[in-house]
């Protein structure tokens, strides 16, 4: 083998990295707002709504279950333009993976909400509690605790799979590393270093669910 | 040149389904033996087997399935290798698969009770003896369901080949509406192909969970 390393080159580009990095990070915290959100509503209307409501939050979850990210991307980025819809890529980036996460969170989500005992959804009727309060304190709160592990590590995926919005020419992480390669052509350096600094995010995120749960949900 | 979209281009297509498909076939081959192995590391009596396993789980499942292909299609090329997309992308899922399965039957190889491997040993069976004769055969009943579902997800990312030039469902789309300008019909039909082939996998993932339910 006679290639040598030169990390160099892609080390020099590291303000590149780092607006690429704000953006990723933009992207997946907002999306796991937003997911979050919809996940809580849509677990709700999808267990305890109207037929047609249930309905609808299925047929919803099962669409964007079962069809690719990448493919959802372009037609929004892509196809909507047609229809009059027009977005930037970061916008159209962020209204794609919303309802990616969302229809995701809203699965989980529903699992713990079935998992919560018929009993204790009566405990809190008898006790007077409204059916905001009885979703607010009875169901969602142990739900989420419950299914914490599985919402945090879909995030993480999430999180990782922020870097196909580098094929709408999002600017984020991703994006900067082909645009490094571009300049100093060093493909293997740049798409290692990119790498591991998706590793580090993926354990810093991890780290920062751990404390969330202990300060959450672990005492109570 | 622009021209109008037809029928033949759905054919086309349908017809570039079958290299999704073989790709999800290589990617589970491949995925299922790194799979296997990740799994049985991380079951081994041997501490630094099991961290050796760990390690090469979390390194796979914290890093992008987009950066492993890319990795593979520019850097093997200095290694004095011709990369095909072929190649770059069987090995990048190999490893992306590897790591999943591992992770999930390693879960089904765990949920034997340890009380199993003991009543093999005490029958004077060897660790692989064990392992063949009665761990395997209650395992592979829980893996099936978790199995089919990751092969929903496999099918789906097979989509990210598209980026290294693969010709598969979702380039074979690109291609399509860049000839044809039409984004929104198009990736519409690509969407509709991807359901059509992950829909039946997850009902049958979740009919054959229910049945295991049923059964203990």
């Amino acid at each position: 083998m006679t290639y040598s390393f030169q990390f160099r080159d892609v080390f020099a580009a590291w303000e590149f990295m780092l607006e690429g990095l704000v953006l990723t990070l933009e992207l997946s915290l907002v999306t796991m707002a937003v997911g979050l959100a919809i996940g809580l509503a849509g677990a709700a209307a999808r267990v305890y709504g109207a037929t047609w409501l249930k309905r609808t939050v299925a047929v919803y979850v099962e669409t964007i279950r079962n069809t690719p990210l990448i493919v959802q991307l372009f037609l929004i980025f892509f196809g909507l333009p047609s229809a009059g819809l027009k977005f930037d890529a970061g916008t159209a980036a962020m209204i794609a993976l919303s309802i990616n996460l969302g229809a995701y969170s809203i699965e989980i989500i529903r699992a713990g909400l079935e998992a919560i005992p018929r009993s204790q959804i009566e405990a809190g009727q008898s006790l007077g509690l409204t059916p905001v309060q009885i979703y607010r304190y009875v169901i969602i709160f142990p739900a989420l605790k419950m299914m914490f592990p599985a919402l945090s590590s879909q995030f993480v995926l999430l999180m990782l799979a922020t870097s196909v919005v580098s094929q709408i020419s999002a600017q984020d992480l991703f994006h900067m590393a082909s645009i490094i390669q571009s300049r100093t052509f060093r493909d293997f350096e740049v798409y290692i270093v990119v790498a591991a600094a998706y590793l580090v995010l993926a354990l810093l995120f991890r780290l920062a669910f751990a404390c969330i749960y202990h300060l959450v949900f672990a005492r109570r | 040149m622009i021209r109008e979209l037809s029928f033949i281009d759905v054919l086309y297509l349908i017809a570039a389904t079958r290299w999704t498909l073989a790709l999800t076939a290589i990617a589970f081959l491949g995925g299922g033996i790194v799979g296997l192995t990740v799994a049985l590391l991380r079951v081994s009596s041997f501490l630094p087997l099991r961290w050796l396993g760990a390690i090469y789980v979390h390194a796979v499942q914290g890093t992008p399935l987009l950066a492993w292909l890319f990795v593979f299609f520019f850097g093997l090329s200095i290694f004095g290798f011709t990369v095909s997309p072929w190649l770059a992308a069987a090995a990048a899922y190999s490893i992306y698969a590897g790591a999943f399965l591992g992770e999930i039957w390693r879960g089904c190889l765990q949920a034997i009770p340890r009380t199993q491997w003991e009543a093999g040993a005490s029958l004077g069976l060897g660790f692989t003896q064990q392992l063949r004769y009665i761990i395997v055969p209650q395992a592979l009943r829980l893996a099936i369901p978790p199995t089919v579902g990751f092969l929903v997800q496999l099918i789906k990312n097979t989509s990210l080949a598209a980026v290294i030039g693969f010709i598969e469902l979702t380039r074979e789309g690109q291609l399509t509406t860049a000839t044809t300008f039409r984004p929104f019909t198009v990736y519409l039909i690509v969407a509709a192909i991807y359901f059509a082939l992950c829909f039946p996998l997850t009902q049958w993932s979740r009919r054959l969970e229910r049945r295991l339910h049923v059964a203990r």
